[in-house]
């Protein structure tokens, strides 16, 4: 909660502004029953006209000062609030977008969502609130306890004695419920997750007439997070019936004492009865200044999950480049008993040792499960290595600022992501690339034909490119890597919805123009990657072949078992 | 979407009251605990001034009447404590009356959900949805149910004292005749001019809410093109017009309450000027006019409550209309009045001249007729974008076709229930789709029926089992979100066993096999050669290895079947189908 503060206070200038208003405001709107009673009590028996018309002009005045006070700092308020939440939700999601593949994991993608979204959000209304109630109770509170001091500090003492009681109460109880709210915001993130779940697997849901089931499983979240709201909630439902409660019996005990100083002539009974009226002020001051605290709970559960991201340690710091010269004659990449491990499972891979030259084919072939994605990951430094070494340029990849790292990178992950936007921006991709460079990766990567069918770069690409048949996506994305003209471009198992001849139309525009371009092919098809400088064979973990297309052939048995099954023995001529 | 009609606020009010009026007997004795909490509340005072009339005896008798005062201080405690008691059953009453209205609109979304047709899905975003689910409902609660009852309980108030004011002076009530009107048409103002920047304010952040959905779920790609500066910078862009329409929002809506305040004290000044007036004329006596005022202050003190709820509501009723929306939602067609359950099936499909698009101007299915017998193997080869998997949304009725007809056993399928004529399908699609739960849960999803051991054979026959012994709980391992902790192959062999359970006639693979390796292929392929011996097949794949042993293969380009055959009969003539296979190897 403190770290969060500190996100208001450049604000309290403004803050402070608002206050000053709000306080005016406040105090002009108690001066009216004031005036009123006035009025009434002293000015009406006159039977005299001009002063009750002074006042009422007066009390009118007032009015219109308290209207535009409130209005005024109410207006203050929402604009703190609004920067407030503009800034922490910018940090929130810069942060995010630096957290490495494993946190997200570990958080989990629509938690994250509701942490920048809805946590965010019940800060916002939290400030806005604190803002104006914050000063109008505290003041009536104060207020009402110095007036009833300078009518019977005896008597006051006695109502005042049960304010520490309720003070330990409303604390012990919503720091209870700042614990229950968090476990809300935990039950609340599963509801979402099945929902979630929902939306994407449609198709599955449908074909398997599921949603019955689906059912079944959202009642059972929903019942579980309903449940949950349902403790927090009781349990902050004590805190306001007991407060009036402990306040009433102090009025109670005061009556009763004041008997006795009147007995004994210490006080009179007009001081009693006003003491009864300022006490439902302090009384309502106490229940707003509770609901703020009931607020405040649920805010601790928000920024306690907004400060879990924001404090989420930099797995992989940008580092300033800690090398001072490139070597030369050294292999463009190497990898140098490269070992990585996830931080789950026990799946790892191991031993890896190869050097590419500038401009050469690395093809990566393998069973599910492999680790062939692995090695990209690691390359590209989403995971650091656990042993060994991976050095491009002859440098080791860590020594490189990471930004200057991923530059010399153009990519296609396996299921890869393509954005709600227009063609042309989801090639770019926000980098600096001219238009005509667009066009050409486009022509490149075959997509240009079905591009022009969609009525050019600017048509909509929808959510995850959901109006593209499986291959234009995979061309699109295609185009996406080609056109920053990269130093290693990595296609990984980019082409698999692609049928042969785009397949192989794409591979000769590569070798044609991307001569001096680094390429690491991962692929299903051994007519993707057969023409590679070297070709790895992986097998759970570990490269258990590697060579040329004729050496696997002769020296892998899984490559020839692989390749056999592909190419087909008796057909296998055409080439 | 936004352009549609806007739901008047008197509709989105009326189907917002049976959620509430469901729990009509709790409601009441919400309203009945609000005003019993309230007399015991105004009884506490009325023995405070019996007991001070005790003290008071003092100036009398010399003397104050204790047996009085703890006489009446004893009622008061009691008082007190009963009042706290009502209090408190009254809160948690309203725990349990918000929790059902929430967790009957959560499900009653998600139901909707669950009924709405595949295309709603590729149309919106999920992070939207997901926001209507959770922030929208939350909001409608916030104000919904606790604002109900505080109107309802502060309408016996402001009756009662309207009643005693017109009692007192007729003619002083005349002031509320104006007021009362004013701050109504203030409140009136204010909320139609503030309405649309409430609905802004909701749509915003379900917008901001898919926004953050689509760049988290897309990071590694952003990271791989060192986007992280830039995605930010539109993300600020769209946390800047969030937070704006807040601001916006709240700038107009919290104006209410000043305001409907200051029309109350308007009404005061009114009051104690023309009641200075009739004092003078002699038509009321001070004591009345005092009385007056207390009275007008428990009159107006509820009308101004009601006026800060209207403000509040404004968010209420643009979260309502958000969900309402999608209850609106066109669902699936229902079934035809007449449709009828198909059960095993024995396989024979017929598709006759069947037109289609999914856009009403854009065919692109012209015409297809074709005949699978029984059992056969049908292999739709063909470029990308040619409409191979189109031919698989319309068998299972995803979309309807446009004209033609497609017919299952010799029953049009548009005769069928969905549910059984899908049910006689099983597929294996590209995009694999796996749950929250266990391996088992999932692979055993959409055959109730299946024992462990069936489950343990299937994973087997395609070669995962050894795989899934690894995992550290084996059978019982939890995947995570969009089974993250596993590879796609992995998830691609275990989507396949779960089509393998599945006791169908027909099988749909989607290109299922592209992003499987050849040697884990192999093993599906036998398993699945076994397990294919009586179903009708329909595979989309591109491997043409896998094709080569199809009953029929056709050849697919633009929507039209252009070339039929075995793959030695299509091999044999100079085909389209023949370019195709000589490409794999160029």
């Amino acid at each position: 909660m403190k770290r969060l503060l500190a996100y208001l206070r450049p604000f309290i200038p403004r803050m402070s502004l608002g206050f000053l208003v709000k306080v005016v405001g406040t105090v002009v709107e108690l001066a009216i029953p004031w005036i009123l009673s006035y009025i009434i009590d002293d000015l009406i028996p006159l039977g005299e006209m001009r002063p009750v018309v002074f006042w009422g002009m007066l009390m009118i005045l007032c009015s219109l000062i308290a209207w535009g006070g409130n209005i005024t700092a109410n207006r203050m308020a929402s604009a703190v609030a609004r920067d407030f939440t503009r800034s922490i939700r910018h940090d929130l999601f810069t942060r995010i977008s630096y957290l490495s593949e494993r946190q997200v994991d570990n958080f989990t993608i629509p938690s994250l969502i509701s942490r920048v979204t809805s946590d965010t959000y019940v800060l916002h209304q939290t400030v806005g609130m604190m803002q104006r109630l914050g000063v109008r109770a505290p003041i009536l509170l104060v207020g009402g306890i110095i007036v009833t001091l300078t009518l019977d500090p005896v008597l006051t003492l006695i109502m005042v004695a049960t304010l520490p009681i309720v003070g330990a109460i409303t604390f012990v109880v919503s720091r209870k419920g700042a614990k229950l709210f968090k476990i809300v915001q935990a039950a609340s993130d599963s509801m979402l997750r099945v929902v979630r779940e929902n939306a994407v697997g449609v198709r599955v849901i449908k074909a398997l007439s599921k949603s019955s089931y689906e059912r079944g499983r959202f009642k059972k979240v929903n019942d579980d997070l309903t449940e949950k709201e349902r403790t927090a909630e009781n349990t902050m439902a004590l805190i306001n019936p007991v407060m009036s409660l402990l306040l009433n019996l102090g009025i109670v005990a005061v009556i009763v004492a004041g008997a006795y100083r009147v007995q004994f002539g210490l006080t009179k009974v007009g001081k009693i009865i006003a003491f009864m009226n300022l006490f439902t002020i302090v009384l309502n001051a106490l229940m707003a200044i509770n609901r703020m605290f009931t607020m405040l709970s649920r805010a601790a559960a928000s920024s306690a999950r907004v400060l879990e991201v924001l404090d989420t340690p930099d797995e992989l710091w940008e580092a300033e480049p800690k090398f001072s010269f490139i070597p030369e004659n050294v292999p463009h990449i190497e990898f140098k008993n490269v070992t990585f491990r996830y931080s789950y499972g026990s799946f790892e891979v191991r031993g890896l040792n190869f050097r590419l030259e500038r401009g050469q084919t690395l093809g990566i072939i393998g069973a599910t499960g492999a680790g062939k994605s692995t090695v990209i990951r690691a390359l590209m430094r989403y995971y650091d290595v656990a042993e060994g070494q991976i050095l491009i340029d002859g440098v080791d990849i860590r020594d490189y600022a990471t930004s200057d790292l991923r530059k010399k990178f153009g990519v296609v992950f396996q299921n890869d992501t393509l954005f709600k936007d227009t063609i042309r921006e989801n090639i770019r991709l926000g980098r600096d690339i001219s238009e005509e460079d667009i066009t050409e990766a486009a022509r490149r990567a075959q997509a240009l034909g079905f591009i022009e069918e969609q009525g050019g770069l600017d048509a909509p690409v929808a959510i995850k490119g959901a109006n593209l048949s499986g291959g234009q996506k995979q061309r699109l994305l295609v185009s996406r890597a080609l056109a920053g003209n990269p130093e290693i471009l990595i296609l990984d198992d980019s082409s698999s919805a692609l049928d042969y001849k785009t397949d192989s139309k794409l591979r000769e525009e590569i070798r044609l123009h991307f001569g001096d371009t680094t390429k690491i092919i991962i692929a299903q098809r051994i007519s993707s990657l057969m023409h590679a400088d070297i070709i790895l064979v992986m097998d759970n973990g570990r490269v258990i072949g590697m060579g040329r297309h004729d050496e696997l052939m002769e020296s892998c048995e899984l490559y020839r078992e692989i390749g056999e099954s592909q190419i087909g023995t008796e057909s296998g001529a055409t080439a | 979407m936004s352009e549609r009609v806007r739901m008047k606020k008197a509709a989105i009010l009326g189907r917002l009251m049976p959620y509430l009026m469901r729990h009509k007997g709790l409601m009441a004795l919400a309203v009945a605990l609000t005003v019993g909490g309230n007399l015991f509340g105004l009884a506490g005072p009325y023995f405070s001034g019996l007991a001070i009339d005790s003290i008071e005896l003092f100036d009398d008798a010399g003397k104050v009447d204790f047996s009085g005062v703890w006489k009446n201080a004893a009622i008061m405690a009691v008082l007190y404590i009963l009042s706290g008691i009502l209090s408190y059953m009254l809160t948690r009453l309203m725990v349990v009356i918000s929790r059902k209205v929430v967790s009957q609109m959560r499900s009653d979304v998600f139901n909707k959900l669950t009924e709405l047709p595949v295309g709603y899905f590729d149309r919106n975003q999920t992070g939207d949805i997901l926001s209507r689910i959770s922030y929208d409902i939350d909001t409608i609660n916030t104000s919904l149910s606790h604002d109900f009852v505080q109107i309802a309980a502060s309408a016996v108030t402001v009756f009662g004292s309207l009643l005693m004011m017109i009692k007192i002076s007729p003619i002083l009530v005349l002031v509320f005749a104006i007021t009362v009107p004013l701050s109504i048409i203030l409140t009136v103002k204010i909320t139609s001019f503030t309405r649309p920047l409430f609905r802004k304010r909701s749509a915003k952040l379900g917008e901001l809410n898919g926004f953050v959905e689509e760049m988290i779920s897309g990071q590694k790609t952003l990271r791989a093109y060192s986007q992280e500066e830039n995605t930010g910078k539109k993300f600020d862009v769209q946390n800047d017009e969030t937070v704006e329409a807040y601001y916006r929002a709240e700038y107009y809506g919290s104006m209410t309450g000043p305001s409907v305040n200051f029309v109350n004290n308007l009404s005061l000044s009114l009051v104690s000027f023309f009641g200075a007036v009739l004092y003078l004329k002699n038509m009321i006596s001070i004591g009345n006019i005092s009385t007056f005022v207390l009275y007008s202050r428990k009159f107006s003190g509820p009308i101004n409550e009601i006026a800060n709820i209207f403000g509040e509501l404004q968010s209420a009723f643009s979260a309502a209309e958000r969900v309402f929306r999608l209850l609106d939602e066109e669902p699936e067609p229902a079934d035809s009045p007449d449709a009828y359950d198909l059960s095993g099936a024995e396989g024979e499909v017929e598709l006759k001249d069947v037109h289609f698009g999914y856009f009403a101007d854009r065919e692109i299915i012209h015409g297809l007729s074709l005949k699978v017998p029984k059992g056969a193997l049908i292999a739709i080869v063909g470029p990308t974008g040619a409409g191979k998997t189109t031919i698989v949304n319309l068998l299972m009725r995803f979309y309807d076709v446009n004209s033609g007809e497609i017919t299952l056993d010799g029953h049009p399928i548009k005769n069928l229930t969905r549910k059984s004529l899908r049910l006689n399908y099983s597929m294996v699609l590209q995009d694999t789709w796996l749950f929250n739960g266990t391996v088992y849960e999932n692979i055993a999803y959409g055959s109730e029926s299946a024992t462990k051991e069936d489950v343990e054979r299937v994973c087997r026959a395609c070669g995962i089992h050894d795989y899934i012994m690894t995992l550290p709980g084996g059978y019982d391992s939890v995947l995570d979100d969009d089974g993250s902790n596993i590879s796609k192959g992995q998830k691609q062999l275990m989507t396949i066993a779960r089509a393998m359970l599945l006791p169908s006639s027909l099988l749909i693979l989607d290109e299922a096999t592209s992003n499987v390796d050849t040697r884990t292929e192999m093993q599906i392929q036998r398993a699945m050669r076994a397990l294919m011996s009586d179903k009708t097949c329909f595979v989309i794949a591109h491997r043409l290895s896998t094709v080569r042993n199809a009953d029929m293969i056709l050849v697919v380009r633009d929507g039209d079947i252009v070339e039929r055959g075995t793959h030695d009969s299509l091999m044999a003539e100079n085909s389209f189908y023949k370019q195709l296979y000589d490409a794999q190897f160029a």
